[in-house]
């Protein structure tokens, strides 16, 4: 127990930082602690006896009348205790469940996530079609207000959850649900798929980064404008490269005629920080390396070996890495 | 078992003699037992009840221990392969982002893992353990429908070899035990290891169900003369209790695994969120099954552990009637609170917090079984060997497993903790803990009614505390790296999430508890050949399995004990009021009434047959062709049809001799 109560981590329900995971966390604990205390009782009625006199061997059919009826009177109580401690903890969860459902009633942003295999599309809703926003797997929000996720998928069952901020939602073909959450501070809070969904469901991260309201509105305006024309030579041709080879079958690069979406949108790829759902850090070498080997890196994800030189591949990189 | 019950042989030998005033020829009625001595007796139920010599014979076989035994040995190799697949994920997982399995692999790993620890052991086995012991229990001859029992084995064991002949094709399911659709649906599943996953269901739920209506039967109807419904052994309860889940609960499973393979196969839509189809139905569908087979597995264990601690508290578990009460209702709830398994598919909130009350009330029936059982072990040190020490084991473990379960009952709760390795955690407690330990306590304690040889006290203390603490160390852990955010079913993790070392604890704790299953096999083996001479009962306990020899005659009792008491052996102890009037020469079976026990009638149990095997044989190719065409319906119904025939072809018998 000591063990838990030291922990912090960087995706661990026991470090809240939003309110519904600091309503949760606190229900934990209570639960825990209350468990800890019946497993204790019950295995103190257990070991005592051990530590008595052997009974006399007698007939085993010959029990004592009055030791009987005292026993079934402490069995009724104990029964009792328990039935009063489970409507009490079952009413805890019902004004837990309640709780939380009042968390999103004034949400200032509604952001539609999609799971696929084995990313996440995230689309920021807006009434002005022009600013409507597309990107994957990482999601900004502000700090300090509520905000409404609509999830569902279009492929298998995935569920979204990012344990510091909120319990988890299932991402349901056919379905839509709501996740509202909110964080307190700005940061980065890890969270990965947690309905199994093939393959690499052990690959599909998500990270929400909560920033001041100022940061997120000038994030929101950077990623609204179409991606940057290359500027080097090489990343031109690594430009020309994308929109000839099959990247442009299921990627969208904005202001570009490349317009897939199938796979993530990468008109800013190179404002994240990490690649693949999660799995590769961004830099220029990773780049590299899942293009070259997107099965070695993740086995069975749907991006396919495409036959690049040295060269090509450098290019496409230079071109990607000024994404920004 | 000398004297004689002279009300009930008079019973009985009047229904004879009704008999013969029937449509009966009095020539066709043979020899009775009533007038007999011990030795010719046992001599002539011997030639009439033995198993044919030979390797057809052996085939034919429909006694109850032998098709038992062979449903033990079975579930245990699947136990044993299961295990091994959960080394495998293990030493995958003692570090962060180790390549030693790959995700393809992985998957089938922890897949196959799942099936064979649900459907070809922990369900076989219970029900194995039934077979062997409610005909014993009951004082009877022969389970009820003994070539449908055959035939269960027979289905069991290729639905097992499908699955792992599968595996070792690299074709086996790879979408976890419930394997949600659509990933397992025709779109996302592609090949066929989803039809593997969903003819082995079927397979394993047709004998499952053959055997759940044989142990109903036999509990109901062929009771020893005496035996009423408040003397039933409460081991015997369990089973029975079990089957009736069974009987309810398997077609949901069966009917989930069917549309599964029509959706796959001939393309119907019932999944299909596209064509109007939905994915939810099928969650609904599997876990109606699914939350039931948790108590499938763990209402037998609680019959185990009534009778372990009755022999080693010696005294009668205290609250006979509110065990019997408690485990109907487990038996009544389980149906009534499916929809916790599904909490975080967004339900509505108010229908969730329902199911959040219904889970809870489940904790006061085994709340009571709990308290009953502490009443009975509190009058005085009980004599501790090792059936008890599992006991013991069973409440540590399995009380904390109950806990967490109320934990996850709670819907905002269980969204934090559902999926992860608090999940797996706590149903490995309430699984291992619940049914594991009361298993392997129940091996110690019947193994010398099966074999005759006591198992070895020394190894099996070592056992115990390898077990006891391996497996501790392996899912004590997995609660906090739960809730540390780490999900089920990942081949790998990544170096900055800090899971690294307890996950390398883990495993070494499941290394141990591996090792503790080597020192089990290695104690199995060694006794049956060289355990102690065992008697017919070793413990001095109170049920009717330990009245006759260790290991029990084909015949089981050379004359049917009248029961006068739940323990019958305590009340009786020197000598056990016997039932006489059955015929030496037939296969004749003492039916009595469902809740009094009065002997009724008497009926011929089925001679061994080929047949059954016939039957298994046709039925089972039925069930692996029809992974790849409908036409195997076509195709197998003639086979199928044929072997039925000759299992059910008149032998010119008369069948009731009322």
């Amino acid at each position: 127990m000591l063990l838990l109560a030291g922990c912090s981590g960087w995706q661990s329900a026991l470090d809240p930082k939003g309110p519904a995971a600091g309503e949760l966390a606190w229900l934990i604990w209570f639960f825990t602690a209350l468990c800890t205390v019946v497993w204790l009782l019950v295995m103190a009625v257990l070991i005592v006896p051990l530590a008595r006199r052997p009974a006399p061997v007698g007939d085993p059919l010959v029990l004592d009348a009055a030791a009987e009826r005292s026993k079934m009177r402490i069995v009724v109580a104990a029964l009792a205790a328990t039935a009063l401690i489970l409507v009490g903890l079952t009413l805890l969860s019902y004004f837990a469940n309640r709780t939380l459902a009042a968390i999103g009633s004034d949400a200032v942003l509604t952001i539609r996530v999609t799971g696929h295999q084995w990313w996440w599309e995230v689309r920021y809703e807006n009434d002005q079609p022009n600013r409507i926003l597309t990107t994957a797997n990482e999601i900004h929000i502000p700090a300090g207000e509520p905000v409404r996720l609509v999830v569902a998928s279009t492929d298998v069952i995935h569920s979204f959850w990012v344990p510091n901020l909120s319990g988890k939602l299932d991402l349901i073909p056919g379905h839509e649900n709501v996740l509202d959450l909110k964080a307190d501070k700005p940061g980065v809070y890890r969270g990965q798929c947690a309905e199994f969904c093939g393959a690499q469901h052990a690959n599909m991260s998500t990270f929400i980064i909560a920033e001041p309201r100022p940061v997120f509105d000038a994030w929101l305006n950077d990623q609204l404008r179409p991606a940057a024309a290359p500027v080097s030579a090489e990343a031109k041709t690594g430009h020309d490269l994308f929109l000839k080879r099959p990247c442009v079958m299921c990627h969208k690069i904005g202001g570009t005629i490349a317009g897939g979406t199938v796979a993530p949108n990468l008109t800013h790829i190179a404002s994240r920080q990490t690649l693949a759902a999660g799995t590769l850090a961004m830099s220029r070498g990773n780049l590299a390396a899942w293009i070259a080997d997107p099965q070695g890196i993740k086995p069975g994800a749907h991006m396919p070996v495409v036959g690049l030189n040295g060269d090509e591949l450098n290019a496409i990189v230079a071109y990607l890495e000024g994404l920004k | 078992m000398s004297s004689a019950d002279l009300a009930h042989e008079r019973d009985l030998a009047q229904q004879g003699a009704a008999a013969r005033k029937g449509d009966l020829a009095p020539e066709r009625d043979g020899p009775r037992d009533t007038g007999l001595d011990d030795a010719s007796l046992d001599r002539r139920l011997a030639r009439t009840w033995r198993t044919p010599p030979g390797i057809i014979g052996a085939l034919s076989s429909v006694d109850h221990k032998i098709v038992a035994r062979r449903y033990l040995i079975t579930a245990f190799v699947f136990l044993c392969l299961a295990g091994l697949s959960a080394v495998a994920m293990r030493i995958q997982l003692s570090g962060p982002e180790r390549g030693l399995i790959g995700p393809d692999r992985y998957n089938q790993l922890f897949t196959m893992h799942g099936v064979t620890m649900m459907f070809l052991f922990a369900v076989p086995i219970v029900q194995a353990t039934g077979i062997y012991l409610v005909p014993l229990m009951v004082g009877t001859r022969n389970i009820a429908f003994p070539r449908l029992n055959a035939f269960s084995f027979w289905i069991y064991l290729s639905g097992g070899l499908f699955a792992w002949v599968s595996f070792a094709l690299d074709m086996a399911p790879d979408v976890g035990w419930f394997s949600y659709v659509p990933l397992s649906g025709p779109e996302f599943g592609p090949g066929k290891r989803s039809d593997v996953w969903a003819q082995m269901i079927t397979y394993t739920e047709v004998s499952s169900l053959a055997v759940a209506v044989a142990t109903i039967v036999t509990v109901l109807k062929q009771r020893a003369p005496g035996m009423s419904l408040d003397k039933i052994p409460l081991y015997v309860w369990a089973m029975l209790v079990t089957s009736f889940v069974i009987v309810f609960a398997m077609p949901a499973v069966m009917i989930t695994s069917t549309f599964l393979i029509l959706d796959r196969l001939v393309g119907t839509h019932i999944f299909n969120p596209a064509e109007g189809g939905d994915v939810l139905l099928f969650q609904h569908l599997f876990w109606f099954f699914g939350h039931p087979e948790v108590y499938i597995i763990f209402l037998p264990a609680t019959g185990m552990v009534s009778s372990v601690i009755a022999a080693f508290a010696r005294r009668p578990v205290f609250g006979y009637l509110g065990m019997v009460l408690a485990l109907i209702a487990v038996g009544f709830l389980s149906f009534g609170l499916w929809v916790h398994h599904m909490f975080a598919t967004g339900l509505p909130k108010l229908g969730a917090s329902f199911f959040t009350a219904s889970s809870m009330l489940i904790a006061i029936p085994s709340g009571l079984q709990i308290f009953c059982w502490l009443a009975t072990l509190w009058d005085g040190r009980p004599i501790i060997r090792t059936p008890l020490l599992f006991v013991f084991g069973f409440f540590f473990t399995f009380v904390a497993g109950g806990l967490t379960g109320v934990m996850l009952a709670s819907v905002p709760l269980d969204l934090q903790v559902h999926d992860t390795y608090f999940v797996v955690a706590h149903f490995h407690y309430v699984l291992i803990g619940g049914s594991v330990f009361p298993l392997l306590g129940a091996t110690y304690f019947w193994f010398p009614k099966i074999t005759g040889r006591m198992m070895s006290e020394r190894l099996g203390r070592w056992h115990f505390w390898f077990a006891f603490i391996g497996f501790n160390a392996a899912f004590f852990p997995m609660h906090i790296v739960g809730l540390w955010g780490m999900p089920r079913r990942v081949y790998t993790y990544p170096v900055e999430l800090g899971w690294g070392n307890i996950n390398l604890f883990i495993t070494a704790g499941a290394v141990v508890l591996f090792l503790s299953f080597v020192l089990f096999t290695i104690n199995l083996v060694y006794s049956a050949s060289s355990g102690a001479p065992a008697g017919d009962n070793p413990w001095n306990a109170g049920t009717l399995e330990w009245a006759t020899s260790s290991p029990p005659p084909s015949y089981n009792f050379a004359r049917i004990p009248v029961v006068t008491h739940a323990e019958p052996l305590w009340a009786e102890r020197d000598t056990l009021p016997v039932a006489t009037g059955l015929r030496v020469d037939a296969r004749e079976l003492v039916i009595s009434t469902v809740a009094e026990a009065h002997p009724d009638v008497r009926e011929k149990s089925a001679p061994p047959s080929i047949w059954p095997l016939f039957a298994a044989l046709a039925v089972g190719a039925t069930f692996l062709y029809s992974i790849f065409s409908p036409w195997a319906v076509v195709w197998g119904a003639g086979p199928i049809a044929i072997t039925l025939v000759g299992w059910f072809w008149p032998k010119g018998d008369p069948e009731d001799e009322e």
